[in-house]
């Protein structure tokens, strides 16, 4: 394992869900100021911030509450992979030694329903959109439907997949979706995409996360058990990879930005996929969490369906996945969506994750988001 | 006279036997769709237009089970929405084209079935679909009109 150069000394959370009279940026100045009292410092103390946001609003506009102290605040936006690349580009102030004490924070407020998307933004033509085919959750149907008959997975997998998101919002009090729901609701609900339910749909929502960092030599001055983040890797798209948004697709398939971002973190941290205790995958269906763990090198193709029904995924399973409930309990504010995953992989490994605590004394942790139009952020975390 | 297709150089039209327009790179071979300009896989500018065969087999297909958000130019009301299919059809040795199906019914789509392009109305224009080969659907009268 190569040596720390960044730890997360401060941790702070917005509850996801809905909050309509919490304008986003709101929502993203309440992390800051958790994450500031988490780590005990104030804004005064902080050398620099990267933060973003899709719908919330500006990032930097936060300074005018947070306070005028005129230090650097760099707005991020890069679709789902907002937060990671807000981490990575905090990260590398620091290892460049331009900053010592830095924020990256992510926050969003979206409305209800199913994301809009405008082909001219994709440089796409105006027809992708009129005839009815840019639409995210056909992407992940079929996605999944083409891994299901490669791979052996069921309808019974991606079920439970769902129910155990559920399961473990239900014990994490910042969660959107705080109700248990069992294999045989999730499977009777109404088809979205098939052979995607509506409760394997995470929904757009609401939420802020923040996170302080510090040099890996100064952390505890902060922090009494500070989290290393041993990398944090940012991919797009090669050619001939399966995304979203593809008016065609190559015959020949290439990895995924996932795949390429999962390896190069891990080899960054020097730390290997079966060293993980605890991971966060990009859950915006069912069928996602099934094949990002795979793509991330957690496990093989097919053997999802095995781990599903014997429990291992679960929070005291061999490999816990999405002990916060992921964005199908926790709803997918786009801005913090990234962020939240390493906020939980942090209070995990620092044994304070509540009713939802990884037993066992986690060290190692691993967050991984995916997004249009083809984008993937992986970090690796440890104590 | 005929419906306009909703954008020109998609696909030859009207043409009794219609075929998608797409591109290919005179450089390293791949071909994408629609047309452009350059090639996403070598980056080189050395493109040609190319008609794509106009059968191939179903990669993967999904059912869109509500009315999308505008742009979505579709029937206006949630109540007149009828799900529609989509998929990506395999033509073989040049690529792999999303479009709307003809079928809507999960029973009667597999992955590998024949496919074979079709044209049928959407409003007041005409667009692409993918029909199943010699089955039900081919006449665009099965969940496909927009």
């Amino acid at each position: 394992v190569s040596s720390p150069e960044v730890a997360v000394v401060g941790i702070g959370i917005h509850p996801f869900g809905r909050h309509d009279a919490v304008p986003g940026r709101a929502m993203g100045v309440h992390a800051v100021r958790e994450a500031l009292a988490d780590a005990g410092v104030g804004w005064a103390d902080v050398d620099f911030a990267f933060g973003g946001s899709k719908d919330g609003g500006n990032a930097d506009t936060m300074v005018a509450d947070l306070g005028l102290t005129g230090l650097p605040f760099v707005n991020v936006r890069n679709g789902c992979a907002t937060g990671g690349s807000a981490l990575v580009s905090a990260c590398n102030t620091i290892r460049a030694g331009a900053g010592r004490l830095g924020v990256a924070v992510g926050f969003d407020k979206h409305p209800a329903g199913a994301f809009g998307a405008d082909p001219a933004s994709y440089g796409l033509g105006s027809w992708y959109g009129e005839t009815g085919l840019m639409v995210t959750t056909q992407f992940f149907g079929m996605k999944i439907q083409r891994y299901m008959h490669d791979h052996g997975i069921t309808d019974a997998a991606l079920a439970r997949v769902a129910a155990k998101a559920f399961r473990n919002g239900a014990r994490n009090p910042n969660a959107w979706r705080r109700k248990a729901l069992s294999e045989a609701e999730i499977l009777a609900a109404p088809m979205i995409a098939h052979p995607l339910t509506r409760y394997m749909f995470c929904s757009p929502g609401e939420g802020g996360v923040a996170l302080v960092l510090a040099p890996a030599d100064e952390a505890r001055r902060y922090c009494g058990r500070p989290v290393y983040l041993r990398s944090a890797v940012v991919r797009t798209r090669r050619f001939g990879s399966f995304e979203v948004f593809s008016p065609a697709l190559a015959l020949a398939r290439a990895d995924s930005p996932t795949v390429d971002a999962a390896r190069d973190a891990f080899a960054a941290a020097g730390v290997g996929p079966d060293e993980v205790d605890v991971a966060q995958v990009q859950d915006t269906e069912s069928g996602a969490e099934v094949m990002h763990l795979a793509e991330c090198g957690l496990c093989k193709d097919g053997e999802q369906e095995e781990w599903l029904a014997r429990g291992v995924t679960d929070i005291d399973g061999a490999l816990p996945v999405n002990t916060d409930g992921g964005c199908l309990a926790n709803g997918e504010p786009i801005g913090a969506s990234g962020l939240r995953q390493v906020y939980e992989v942090v209070a995990q490994l620092q044994g304070r994750a509540g009713d939802r605590q990884v037993p066992g004394d986690p060290r190692v942790g691993f967050t991984h988001v995916y997004g249009a139009p083809g984008v993937s952020a992986c970090t690796v975390l440890s104590r | 006279v005929a419906a306009p297709p909703v954008a020109e150089g998609l696909f030859t039209w009207p043409a009794g036997e219609p075929r998608l327009i797409g591109s290919r790179c005179r450089d390293c071979g791949v071909v994408t769709f629609p047309s452009q300009g350059s090639c996403p896989a070598c980056t080189s500018v050395a493109v040609e237009e190319r008609l794509l065969p106009r059968t191939g087999t179903l990669y993967t297909w999904t059912v869109q089970g509500f009315q999308p958000k505008p742009p979505y130019a579709g029937p206006a009301g949630p109540e007149e929405f009828e799900p529609y299919g989509v998929g990506y059809v395999e033509l073989p040795g040049e690529v792999r084209v999303e479009a709307r199906l003809t079928v809507a019914d999960p029973a009667r789509l597999r992955i590998g079935m024949p496919m074979e392009l079709v044209i049928v109305p959407f409003g007041e224009t005409v667009t692409y679909a993918f029909a199943p080969l010699d089955g039900p659907g081919r006449d665009g009268r099965d969940g496909s009109r927009g």
